[in-house]
């Protein structure tokens, strides 16, 4: 154990030297020009004194000294993993739906209020999963369509007083057309070069609606956009249909809910298809692909254009809760923050990425004392993810059933 | 005289300014094991490259089953039966072995028959059959070969382009993979032009051979007189 500690501690050390390195500029430099130590050095100390014991207990792990704890543990998981694995999936799904369904009965405002985020999140993940996952293009403008799906509504709304529902289909249409629109140039490239053109073009989209004032008042943004609607049979006089708005939060998490159900349901149905199979060609080898009879330019329009739609269709759910939408709205930060969820999730796995979006939305709010020092933590738990579990909290399983299923 | 099934009519194409093809003409006639042979950067991919439209040629003409295909987008060729296995087998490496069959019937969509056709491919490849939930990545050299022509077969090529199938690989496998290609030329009558470094072997399997030097044609020549040839010896064969 001796010996296994001096390995570690040499590095660990080094480390943390590191780290207060790294530390003291940000806690210890102050704006009027002053400098101290004693916050740093604070700060400083509860995360070796933290790290340290984490460390104990890894080298004690490894050297075998704490196996009459690791041992049952083991065990256990083992069990529930085999446990898990006997659990047909649909059983999952019921049981998460049933959850997800009953989430905002036990919940105040606030905690709905995080999880409709988290509900418009996984649409926008799953969507930009189609982009990167399955068809491998790295898209750093995706944030874009989901605003083309808000201002449409917004617009639609405000200006031609169409209900939400009616506007729904023409909120995908306007983000697939611009998501074609994009993509017809700019898919010709492969890689780098492709994000770095979807990113600027993903500012170009922000800065025409940032500035196109006539249409889209600018940085002010649009006001007054409806809530939901929605149509109930009344019985009293004969049959007629009463209008109502969704005010309660609660009615809105279960559209929401619904879109996102019906994201999922998509997205998983386009993976298992002849065209997600398209797209998984293209992804491991373009050249190869079309050797074999892709039109890989279509499919990777195609890709293009159905995520545009998912994001379009989150868009216009985003506008009609927030009954506001502006510019500020679709910076190319939320871009990224789509891009680490499906990173951080699992590239190509639904139940991945959804956690991803838990991980990344619910996550800071929990935390939100720490609010000064969210990125830091935001930043190392990307690193640390990076280097554990590169493949994402849920990597992806290979698509297609495989044959020792069938038989099975 | 029956008409080529594939004609290359003095091809020029290259990267840029670089110029990799002057003026390439080559004849395949239907049935016929054809060879390339040449040595590093003579040009021999890109003229496979080239008759798949994957770089445009810049002059000439390419002649497939009586139609000219420069202009013929790339992934239509399948649909005519013509197919290429790429240099270095570029299988889909995160894709099983039976997915990356399936997706060599990509434009197909008899799915009755295509089933028949991959287990026909097991049939001829037996160790694809064992390894059919296997990602492609973590075959072997030699496996990964194989799959690439299965994966070329479920096109149904009347003509099949091969990029260096010996490439990397031991001797023994190459000699399968040989016995291979004469089997789909004997069997299912396909047209076969091969595209080798090993001189020796290619022109073994082929009827006839081409060799190429710096972009161009300098030879043309039954196989058997190709080995025979005591410049090609020297040049190509180490002696």
């Amino acid at each position: 154990m001796i010996q296994e500690f001096k390995k570690v501690i040499k590095s660990y050390v080094i480390g943390m030297l590191w780290l207060l390195g790294l530390l003291w500029p940000m806690l210890g430099i102050h704006p009027d020009g002053t400098l101290t130590f004693q916050k740093t050095v604070t700060v400083w100390s509860y995360i070796v004194a933290g790290s340290f014991v984490c460390l104990l207990i890894y080298v004690m792990k490894n050297s075998g000294a704490l196996d009459f704890v690791a041992k049952p543990l083991a065990g256990v998981s083992s069990n529930l993993k085999s446990a898990s694995n006997t659990l047909p999936t649909w059983v999952w799904i019921v049981v998460i739906l049933v959850a997800a369904c009953l989430y905002p009965q036990f919940t105040n405002r606030y905690a709905t209020d995080v999880a409709i985020n988290v509900l418009l999140y996984i649409c926008l993940g799953l969507g930009l999963n189609v982009v990167v996952g399955l068809a491998g293009m790295l898209d750093l403008g995706y944030i874009a369509f989901y605003g083309v799906g808000a201002y449409t509504y917004a617009l639609l709304n405000t200006v031609y007083g169409v209900g939400f529902w009616f506007s729904l289909p023409a909120c995908a249409l306007t983000a697939c057309i611009a998501g074609c629109i994009v993509g017809y140039p700019t898919l010709r490239m492969r890689g780098d070069y492709l994000a770095i053109v979807t990113l600027g073009f993903g500012e170009i989209i922000r800065l025409i609606l940032n500035n196109w004032m006539s249409v889209t008042n600018g940085p002010n943004g649009i006001l007054g956009i409806d809530r939901i609607s929605w149509f109930r049979f009344v019985f009293e006089d004969g049959m007629t249909f009463e209008h109502m708005w969704v005010k309660k939060l609660q009615l809105f998490y279960y559209f929401a809910l619904g879109l996102a159900v019906f994201t999922a349901i998509g997205v998983n149905r386009l993976n298992y298809s002849r065209v997600g199979r398209a797209w998984e060609s293209i992804r491991e080898d373009e050249t190869a692909a079309e050797l074999m009879g892709v039109n890989t330019f279509i499919y990777k329009l195609l890709a293009y254009a159905m995520g545009a739609v998912f994001a379009g269709l989150a868009g216009a759910f985003f506008a009609a809760r927030m009954k506001f939408v502006s510019p500020e709205s679709f910076t190319f930060l939320e871009s990224a923050m789509v891009l680490c969820m499906v990173v951080l999730g699992g590239m190509g796995s639904i139940p991945g990425i959804i956690l991803g979006v838990m991980a990344l939305i619910a996550l800071p709010e929990v935390f939100r004392e720490f609010e000064a020092y969210r990125m830091l933590v935001f930043g190392a738990t990307m690193i640390i993810m990076m280097l554990f579990r590169p493949a994402g909290l849920i990597p992806a399983k290979r698509m297609g059933t495989r044959s020792e299923e069938k038989e099975g | 005289m029956t008409q080529p099934i594939l004609e290359l009519k003095n091809i020029h194409s290259g990267y840029g300014s670089i110029k990799a093809l002057k003026g390439v003409s080559i004849r395949v006639m239907p049935g016929e094991v054809v060879a390339i042979i040449g040595a590093n950067g003579a040009g021999k991919s890109t003229t496979l490259m080239t008759i798949c439209g994957i770089i445009a040629a810049e002059q000439g003409e390419v002649w497939y089953d009586g139609r000219m295909i420069n202009k013929v987008s790339p992934e239509k060729l399948p649909t005519l039966g013509l197919c290429q296995v790429p240099e270095g087998r570029r299988i889909f490496p995160r894709l099983s072995v039976e997915e990356n069959l399936i997706l060599g019937a990509f434009y197909r969509n008899d799915t009755e028959a295509i089933a028949k056709d991959i287990q026909h491919a097991y049939e001829m490849f037996p160790i694809l059959g064992e390894r059919c939930n296997q990602e492609g990545g973590t075959l072997s050299g030699g496996e990964q070969q194989m799959l690439a022509i299965a994966r070329a077969l479920m096109t149904k090529p009347k003509v099949l382009l091969l990029d260096e199938p010996s490439l990397g690989l031991a001797p023994i496998i190459v000699q399968q993979i040989f016995d291979i290609i004469e089997r789909i030329n004997k069997e299912d009558g396909t047209t076969i032009l091969l595209v080798e470094q090993n001189a020796n072997l290619a022109l073994q399997a082929a009827a006839r051979g081409y060799v190429m030097e710096t972009g161009e044609i300098s030879l043309e020549d039954d196989a058997d007189a190709l080995l025979n040839n005591p410049k090609i010896r020297e040049a190509y064969l180490g002696e």
